[in-house]
């Protein structure tokens, strides 16, 4: 319990520094946030105007308060561009980025696994070394353009899609979920082939150790070793690649969204950037790095629950 | 294992060298003008005189993609090389000397690292502004902990071990000891460490490229060339083939090299 505590403590405390940090840079850009917002004809009472009105000009940390203290009250900002609560903007978004993740994620984990399981028990068969050059290739395709070969091979010539008619969840979920099979199918592709790499070469690495050796020497045919005994050791390492896997999925959502012109959080975040939004860059980024900072507190929470090893070792 | 890791980084390297003497080739020559534009032209399938085909305003994707080809080598050496000269040298102080200095630095870099590469790029784009110059700065500022990480943790059991003892002893400064003495030993770790970052740095600049936020227009790149074949690929899918196999060819040929140096390996 001591262990989880402490994690907990220092996870609060780097969700804090990265908010800190984020929002310093953006006031330190923003600078003239009260400026850019009325553009370059304003004279310079009006600035000084809404820069009062703003809380600008009061030191960085007191800003940093009050704006800490909204978030944690459910008020994040108003749009510089729409003028509306950021809150209403990114609500509908969310979940599509969720679901988008989500499945690809899925996806990942269910065909990284069998085959990763595959190719280390017939280590260098044909299919093995085929699934390995195949591995290879797929990691140095950017996902956007398989995104795009998707919709090339899949939307244009099959017609099993029409390329950028996204279906809102509220009008049809099942047409939502079908309009998403392909975007999530691209993002996971270099992924799966980097954990199928990952999975072979941890499973081969248990291959070796003593305890294989005294499984076999007992009895134990092939399969029995590999499920029974090999199979849990080997996919310890395979769970901090698992979380590093959702957490690059989220961020490449950002670039597939745009490919399949699905309007989600990345497509939101890439918008506003573009047009200087930055209450609106600023909540989406501390969303997405709280997100990440809190995956890796529950991969290493996870860690020390089923291997007390670490829990000492720290 | 062994015959099969050289093979791959022969091949890893021809593939790198023969793109990279493309590059130079455009730089002198190229089929035609890359920003030339022809309105008589436009979406011309590929044939003998485009052999890759022409886009939307009839420019000539052959030539475009040699000059894409040549951005990207450019931004992925400049970044490389600015995150691994940083790294390095942070990681081999922060590893050698060890203290409160080394702590603060592991724990930011366990906090970068944590994030990927796309996300802090756009963190650093959004707060510095979009363009060419803005993203190599931002990819270099990714690259620097993955490269200071590994240097410390290599200079960490060089710092015991008995050669740099004795040359301690026989009155070697610190700076030699650590630039003379132990680095050389490390370059194998760093090698491998540079073929991984010239991949990612490759797939990073397609990615920021597509999205919009790093070469901006006229300067041909592989990236925005995907973005803008786009509303095409259902009439002219040839604009976006050819520099999508290009930056497939060159992050392979780069992951290549890297699998074939890297020790161990068992793949």
């Amino acid at each position: 319990m001591k262990y989880g505590l402490k994690k907990l403590v220092a996870l609060i405390i780097t969700v804090f520094v990265v908010s800190f940090l984020s929002f310093l840079a953006f006031s330190v850009i923003s600078g003239d946030a009260a400026q850019s917002k009325l553009g370059t004809e304003a004279t310079k009472e009006q600035v000084e105007a809404l820069r009062e009105e703003m809380g600008l000009d009061e030191p960085v940390f007191t800003r940093y308060g009050t704006w800490i203290c909204n978030i944690l009250k459910g008020d994040f900002g108003i749009s510089y561009r729409y003028n509306i609560p950021v809150k209403d903007m990114i609500k509908d978004r969310i979940p599509i980025m969720i679901a988008l993740v989500g499945m690809s994620f899925l996806f990942v984990v269910t065909i990284s696994i069998p085959v990763g399981i595959f190719c280390a028990s017939y280590k260098s068969s044909w299919l093995d070394q085929g699934i390995c050059i195949v591995n290879q290739i797929m990691m140095a395709v950017p996902s956007f353009f398989i995104g795009m070969i998707l919709t090339f091979i899949f939307g244009l010539i099959l017609r099993w899609f029409t390329p950028g008619a996204y279906v809102a969840i509220s009008r049809d979920p099942i047409g939502f979920f079908l309009y998403l099979i392909p975007p999530s199918i691209a993002m996971a592709i270099p992924k799966t082939a980097m954990a199928i790499k990952i999975l072979r070469s941890a499973i081969l690495s248990q291959m070796d150790m003593d305890y294989v050796r005294t499984a076999y020497s007992r009895g134990n045919t092939k399969y029995q070793v590999l499920y029974h005994h090999v199979l849990r050791n080997a996919l310890m390492p395979t769970i901090t690649f698992g979380a590093m896997v959702l957490i690059d999925l989220v961020a490449n959502s950002v670039i597939m969204e745009q490919v399949f012109s699905i309007p989600g959080l990345g497509n939101l975040l890439i918008t506003s950037i573009s047009s200087r939004d930055y209450p609106v860059v600023q909540f989406i980024i501390i969303f997405i790095a709280t997100f990440v900072i809190i995956t890796n507190f529950l991969v290493d929470f996870l860690y020390g629950k089923i291997d007390p090893r670490v829990r000492v070792k720290k | 294992m062994r015959q099969k890791q050289k093979n791959q980084l022969v091949i890893g390297m021809g593939i790198a060298l023969f793109l990279f003497l493309l590059f130079l080739l455009s730089i002198f020559y190229t089929p035609f003008d890359p920003d030339m534009m022809n309105a008589k032209e436009k979406l011309v399938a590929p044939s003998f005189q485009h052999i890759f085909g022409t886009d939307q305003f009839g420019r000539d994707i052959c030539s475009r993609v040699l000059k894409g080809l040549g951005t990207t080598f450019i931004i992925a050496l400049s970044t490389v090389s600015i995150g691994a000269i940083v790294g390095v040298v942070l990681g081999a102080v922060t590893g050698y000397f060890g203290g409160w200095m080394d702590e603060i630095c592991m724990r930011i870099n366990d906090v970068i690292i944590a994030f990927p590469n796309i996300l802090l790029v756009l963190i650093f784009i959004s707060v510095l502004g979009v363009g060419q110059n803005n993203m190599i700065l931002a990819l270099s500022i990714v690259f620097i902990p993955s490269f200071s990480r590994m240097t410390r943790s290599e200079f960490l059991t060089h710092r015991d071990m008995d050669y740099v003892k004795s040359a301690r002893l026989m009155g070697v400064s610190h700076f030699r000891i650590l630039f003379v003495h132990i680095l050389p030993n490390t370059v194998p770790t760093i090698l491998s460490m540079l073929a991984i970052g010239f991949n990612n740095a490759i797939l990073a600049e397609a990615g920021m490229s597509y999205l919009g936020l790093g070469v901006q227009p006229p300067t041909p790149s592989l990236g925005r060339m995907l973005a803008e074949s786009q509303i095409y690929l259902a009439t002219a899918p040839w604009i976006a083939i050819f520099p999508g196999m290009a930056i497939v060819l060159l992050a392979l040929s780069f992951s290549m090299i890297s699998e074939g140096l890297s020790k161990g390996g068992r793949s």
